[in-house]
């Protein structure tokens, strides 16, 4: 009864975005000590331009080496990635990969992290974006500030305003506040939506947290355990700002539990 | 005095004053119960002291020793860093090399001497090599696990930017391997110090460790020996808490934070 509700809804809303990015039969197996582990099995997936994605998936499925092998990383062992129509072949400033707030620079003050990939641009081109970003990520104030004076959060936003500064088209989140404690992710969570909908990046975000893909996606791609397959693609047809409480938001909820296979009683 | 959390501004100085203070008085009145004739007291150390300042050897021999320990630890600095980042960030490389190097680095620099003297003669080059030798391992070796040991997100952060190898090494690879760096340095130097007073025994004619070995040999004055002893500890000291300024700069300090 709930792949009804799902493929209903799927199919009356249609997609009517324009392709950005496009997995073909993806593979990966991975050589160790000598016997194979196959990680990523046939994955097959379409991302629309300017579109939320949430790669859901149980620790360690290989959700984590899908998003690797999007951003040119890792070459896939099978299967290619397209990317504008163009293969995937190595990491590309036009897709920035955010990394938990340890892939902030720690010998770099927050406005030296965030014009890292700014190199480029004239000296007051580069102060400019510097401070459009550090306002939009709220952090006036602590532009001289290095890392470990900031919180998990602040961290955080630096790496997503040092992403956002160099005008990607992409980016890519690997389970970004996932060290963060519960009241910051969600503070996080609103204020990534804020920027997306500012911004109109398309986002692929990998998370294991079920209420964090439903408060953020257009489309939940949910994956199984290893070798990960795609189990289900669930749309989540509630506009923003999401009310969690909400019957549809709950029923979609209850659905993706269902579908891992947890019941979700504690 | 509190056994942990911050001292007062003045303990950091009293206490450690206070502790040489009873450390000379011990000396002293040891020398006086055990009436030695050889072993001097601390007056006769200051006397002798005074005699080098005043024959001009003090700030003469200092020099000499401090001249020996930054050309050999400099060269060593300037070869083993880029030796090291290469090393780290070429494992192929590190395959071939690094065991020629961990075989070579528990010789002591101070059994070297011999062939130093026989490749650069009895003199001033003979003693720099073997500092450059002594420092010159501990800061490849530090170099080189430091780019082992960077976090592989700071590269692919890196590279994601579109960064070309030679800009991630100076950008990433160098800022991020610093505070290990540093403090391969710190010991390199520490090490340096040590065999300079070995070398100057043996290859040359000035220099702290010949004053020790000199002040012996001729007419048998411990007053210098104990004096030059005094101004190696003391020049050390010095040179060690330079070092540790270093470690305070602000693009290194999170290497030296336990909370990060």
């Amino acid at each position: 009864m709930i792949e009804a509700i799902f493929t209903e809804r799927a199919v009356k809303k249609g997609r009517a975005l324009k392709t950005k990015l496009r997995a073909e039969g993806v593979n990966m197996v991975f050589n160790g000590d000598g016997h194979k582990v196959q990680v990523l099995q046939h994955i097959d997936l379409e991302v629309g331009d300017g579109e939320f994605v949430c790669l859901l998936g149980p620790s360690g499925c290989g959700k984590s080496t899908m998003l690797n092998i999007i951003a040119g990383f890792i070459s896939p062992t099978g299967g290619q990635v397209w990317i504008d129509d163009e293969a995937v072949r190595c990491p590309d400033p036009r897709r920035i990969f955010v990394f938990q707030e340890r892939g902030v620079f720690p010998w770099l003050t927050v406005e030296g992290n965030i014009g890292f990939g700014l190199f480029r641009l004239s000296k007051q081109e580069r102060a400019q974006r510097i401070a459009h970003y550090i306002q939009l990520v709220g952090l006036q104030g602590f532009e001289k500030a290095y890392p470990q004076e900031l919180s998990g959060g602040m961290k955080q936003r630096v790496e997503v305003a040092r992403a956002l500064a160099v005008n990607p088209d992409m980016l890519f989140l690997d389970e970004p506040f996932g060290a963060l404690d519960s009241i910051t992710r969600l503070i996080m969570r609103r204020e990534l939506l804020r920027i997306w909908e500012a911004e109109r990046k398309t986002v692929i975000l990998v998370t294991h947290d079920i209420e964090e893909s439903i408060q953020l996606a257009d489309r939940v791609v949910i994956m199984s355990t290893r070798p990960a397959k795609i189990q289900q693609i669930v749309e989540i047809d509630i506009p923003h700002p999401r009310d969690i409480s909400s019957p549809r938001y709950l029923e979609l909820r209850d659905g993706i539990f269902e579908q891992i296979g947890l019941a979700h009683k504690v | 005095m509190r056994a942990m959390g911050q001292a007062q501004k003045w303990e950091r100085y009293i206490w450690p004053l206070l502790t040489a203070g009873v450390f000379l008085v011990l000396w002293h009145f040891s020398v006086k119960w055990t009436a030695t004739k050889v072993f001097p007291s601390p007056l006769d150390v200051e006397r002798g002291m005074a005699e080098l300042v005043r024959k001009g050897l003090l700030y003469h021999y200092v020099v000499d020793s401090l001249r020996r320990v930054g050309v050999g630890f400099f060269a060593a600095v300037v070869l083993g860093i880029p030796s090291g980042l290469l090393l780290g960030w070429y494992p192929g490389w590190a395959f071939v090399v690094n065991p020629v190097i961990q075989m070579l680095r528990p010789i002591s620099p101070i059994a070297w001497i011999p062939v130093s003297i026989v490749w650069f003669g009895v003199g001033e080059v003979a003693a720099i090599y073997l500092i450059f030798l002594a420092s010159f391992f501990p800061i490849v070796v530090a170099s080189m696990n430091g780019v082992r040991n960077i976090p592989s997100m700071y590269r692919r952060a890196g590279r994601n930017f579109g960064l070309s190898s030679a800009q991630l090494i100076v950008k990433v690879v160098f800022p991020a391997v610093l505070p290990q760096v540093i403090v391969g340095l710190r010991i390199a130097l520490g090490i340096a110090w040590l065999v300079v007073v070995a070398a100057e025994m043996i290859a040359v004619d000035s220099g702290l460790g010949y004053l020790v070995i000199d002040s012996r040999n001729s007419g048998k004055r411990y007053d210098l020996v104990v004096a030059a002893m005094i101004l190696i500890g003391l020049t050390g000291l010095a040179l060690d808490t330079g070092f540790r300024r270093l470690e305070k700069l602000r693009s290194v300090r999170w290497g030296f934070l336990n909370d990060f």
